[in-house]
């Protein structure tokens, strides 16, 4: 379970220390959930937002390789292949962004599953921001099982959490690591 | 001064700042596509853009479709080929006797001194890819664009009856809006008396609502409704839905009326794109008198 636990700030362990993210890593794991979001899927509500977790978890664990921007054009990416309201996705994706960021000290400290709730937390207000969007444009509201996919997600921040961190982890730590 | 921070840590504008320049540009992303459908062009730009991955990612999914297509075993293939053998043996009286009735609408048409109806034109065969993608409206995307000729404003139908209308062509890809949307309506008229009305989508996504009919409109539970082709978009005859249920209420003027489509998305993958019917002649020809906005051409405007 070691690997599952965060960072102490206090006691940090030689094991903790990661390795910087390298930006290919994170472009290409981005690309790997936007992929994810484009697959034909059937009904998207019980889908988990897999691109909006990812740019959660690199707006958390690297607030500076991430900007507004970027979130923001793939929300628009988003918005024109789902043929949705065009600025709904990159409108949500700016808030999420910017929020997660703010908070990335404050949701570090905690455990992964408490990392979690707040992701649920932010996951479901980046929804909402939808929701009134397209509701003050005149669409139908979904029902509450649209916010059933950002439950989904906030369940799967751990293993997301373990897997991109997995590259900046060091492989080997024995007395002779310098830290 | 002296201690502002060196340029070495500089980063560019606030975060506030930033959220806040990215908000308003979407805030007027979206009221310039809500509103004044200005940001097509983008849109599409993006699309195509993102077309390679989003083939990428459809591929494996389709190979999957298409192994189990190849293993489809040979008892299923035989049965099928059965049952549509005497499926065409059963329809074959009636498309014999087709010919002669054509021949003879033709000549009752001629005598009558209508004009022929207009001739059908090409109609797409297209699959859909996805549906259910904007849980907020009722729409599929089929994998046919203005590549392959389609073009917005076409109806899309299935066998089973009418499916909706094209709403948005991309060079590859097209998005149909169902008639179950809550911003879609066609004209109907009830198959067994020919009444006419409109019918709207409800938007709960799976039912229709025949608006505007009088509280003592002849309309009785289980009634087809078929298109009645006064639009021009969609071609007449076409079965559309059938009555679930009549409200009607003394105290309003109109009776609530629900109908189910006959055609849903969840049944099937295949769709067919019925050519526009624009060689109809424009509204209000000249020789009918001046032009006037009727309400089929508003129709028509509110549907495209």
């Amino acid at each position: 379970m070691d690997l599952l636990r965060t960072p102490d700030l206090v006691g940090n362990r030689a094991q903790d220390i990661l390795l910087p993210a390298k930006a290919a890593f994170i472009a290409a794991s981005i690309a790997v959930a936007l992929a994810f979001n484009l697959l034909p899927w059937q009904d998207v509500r019980v889908v988990p937002d897999l691109l909006a977790l990812v740019l959660t978890f690199w707006c958390v664990h690297q607030p500076r390789k991430m900007g507004i921007g970027l979130p923001w054009v793939l929300g628009l990416v988003m918005d024109a292949s789902n043929g949705v309201l065009f600025g709904q996705h990159a409108l949500a994706y700016a808030v999420l962004a910017f929020a997660a960021q703010s908070l990335h000290r404050r949701i570090l400290r905690f455990t992964l599953w408490r990392q979690a709730l707040h992701v649920l937390v932010l996951l479901l207000g980046s929804q909402v921001l939808m929701v009134l969007a397209r509701m003050a444009t005149g669409g139908t509201y979904p029902g509450l099982s649209y916010f059933v996919g950002s439950v989904l997600a906030a369940a799967l921040w751990p293993l997301v959490t373990y897997i991109l961190l997995l590259p900046q982890r060091r492989p080997v730590v024995d007395e002779t690591t310098p830290i | 001064m002296e201690h502002a921070p060196p340029q070495f840590f500089h980063r560019g504008p606030a975060p506030v700042a930033r959220l806040t320049f990215f908000a308003l540009l979407s805030v007027l992303l979206m009221v310039l596509d809500a509103r004044f459908r200005y940001a097509e062009p983008l849109r599409q730009v993006i699309a195509v853009a993102v077309y390679p991955i989003q083939q990428l990612a459809i591929a494996p999914v389709s190979a999957v479709t298409g192994a189990r297509e190849f293993f489809t075993t040979q008892t299923q293939l035989r049965r099928e080929n059965a049952a549509l053998r005497t499926e065409k043996l059963k329809e074959a009286p009636e498309l014999l006797e087709l010919d002669s009735l054509r021949a003879e609408n033709e000549q009752l048409r001629q005598l009558l001194d209508a004009r022929a109806k207009l001739p059908a034109g090409e109609a797409i065969f297209a699959e859909i890819v996805y549906a259910g993608r904007d849980p907020f409206s009722r729409k599929f995307i089929i994998d046919k664009g203005s590549q392959q000729g389609v073009k917005p404003g076409q109806p899309v139908i299935h066998t089973n009856g009418v499916l909706g209308q094209v709403t948005r062509v991309q060079p590859l890809l097209a998005e149909v809006t169902l008639i179950t949307d809550k911003d879609h309506a066609i004209p109907v008229q009830v198959l067994r008396n020919g009444l006419r009305g409109v019918a709207f989508g409800s938007g709960d996504g799976s039912t229709l609502e025949l608006r505007h009919m009088a509280a003592n409109a002849e309309v009785e539970q289980g009634d087809m409704l078929v298109t009645s082709g006064l639009d021009g978009i969609y071609p007449s005859g076409l079965p559309v839905a059938r009555v679930i249920k009549v409200e009607r209420d003394a105290s309003y003027a109109f009776a609530k009326i629900s109908c189910l489509p006959v055609a849903g998305t969840d049944q099937f993958r295949q769709v067919l794109v019925l050519a526009n019917m624009a060689t109809s002649p424009a509204w209000g020809d000249a020789a009918e008198g001046p032009v006037k906005r009727t309400p089929k051409a508003k129709l028509r405007h509110k549907a495209e």
